[in-house]
């Protein structure tokens, strides 16, 4: 490596870490961030799978700039996901976050003995099961219309009961879509071992005629992915304030963080 | 109503594999638990990561995005 003295450069080639596995685990032969196969590095009896990241690209500065283009971000976030995703198919696996890069591969077995416990615990925790995401957007004109009320005054005056009649239901509205969310959420994480709800995605973003009132992930048992599907179903039967959409499995990229680390969201 | 079921990580199905969107798959890859930090990205830690994505995105939907002051260079 002739990086290690020059972390910020724009020469050499860097190691972009895609996740850990257990010892045992032999990575495929797949296609790395940057195209070249992936590469096992193995210490402490875990193996981090990783391959060559040029820092022309994923150095520091270009990382800075990169990240920043939403072509590229795609290109890198797919990559970095079709082999996290191909190891989680063969076993546990804690996938790494998109852009964990570091100088060498002695950098990165470093991280596994310093670390080996808690990896090898979420491992663990994570073995045999996945994630699902359910979402739920509102469904207008679902909740009861708010009556307009009949009253005197001039059409000044009705304009004002009129408008704070919409205000209200759209309010009412509001209310009981975020509820329906708190109850299909609590419903499906008291069916999971784990549970957690991820910001709601700006409609920007979701491009979905409507706003996310829930974007929750789940961590489920293989043996239980049926069982979490068909609830699903039936909470979507018993929320009509809600359209509800279910994507997985997932690798458990939302469950890599002890619970308690969870933010404020959950 | 319904439940729109996608199989994102569907081996048998590649084109179901190939529609799992891109913001659902961030949300994941970015905003998720960091367990390792790797060197060059802890050099760029104090930013972060999510907030620098999400502007690409929303300027990627271009108009429809009102400018924001605070991201000016």
């Amino acid at each position: 490596m002739t990086t290690t003295s020059d972390p910020v450069g724009d020469t050499g080639t860097a190691v972009w870490l895609h996740g850990v596995v257990a010892g045992t685990a032999t990575p495929a032969r797949l296609p790395g961030i940057a195209g070249t196969p992936v590469r096992a590095v193995a210490a402490a009896g875990l193996v981090a799978v990783v391959s060559d990241a040029p820092l022309s690209e994923y150095g520091e500065a270009a990382l800075r700039r990169n990240l920043e283009d939403l072509a590229w971000l795609e290109r890198a976030a797919r990559a970095h996901h079709a082999v996290v995703d191909a190891l989680s198919r063969s076993g546990a696996v804690v996938p790494a976050r998109l852009a964990t890069v570091h100088r060498d591969d002695d950098r990165v077995a470093r991280v596994l003995v310093e670390r080996h416990d808690e990896l090898a615990g979420t491992l663990a925790r994570l073995d045999g099961r996945a994630e699902w995401g359910v979402k739920g957007y509102v469904v207008p004109g679902a909740t009861p219309r708010v009556e307009e009320p009949d009253g005197g005054g001039g059409a000044g005056a009705a304009y004002l009961r009129r408008r704070r009649a919409q205000l209200t239901a759209r309010e009412e509205g509001q209310r009981v879509a975020a509820d329906g969310a708190a109850a299909v959420h609590a419903a499906l994480a008291g069916y999971a071992v784990a549970a957690r709800r991820h910001a709601p995605q700006d409609r920007r973003l979701s491009g979905a005629p409507t706003a996310m009132v829930l974007n929750g992930a789940y961590l489920v048992d293989r043996d239980r992915w049926d069982g979490f599907a068909g609830l699903a179903r039936e909470l979507a039967e018993g929320h009509p304030e809600l359209r509800l959409e279910l994507t997985g499995p997932w690798p458990p990229y939302s469950f890599v963080a002890e619970p308690e680390a969870e933010p404020a969201w959950a | 109503m319904g439940v729109t079921a996608l199989a994102p990580s569907s081996a048998d199905d590649p084109l179901a594999y190939r529609s799992v969107a891109l913001v659902d798959l961030l949300d994941r890859v970015l905003a998720t638990g960091v367990v390792i930090t790797g060197d060059i990205t802890l050099a760029i830690a104090d930013i972060d990561l999510v907030r620098i994505s999400l502007r690409a995105l929303i300027a990627s939907v271009g108009a429809l995005a009102p400018p924001d002051p605070e991201a000016a260079p």
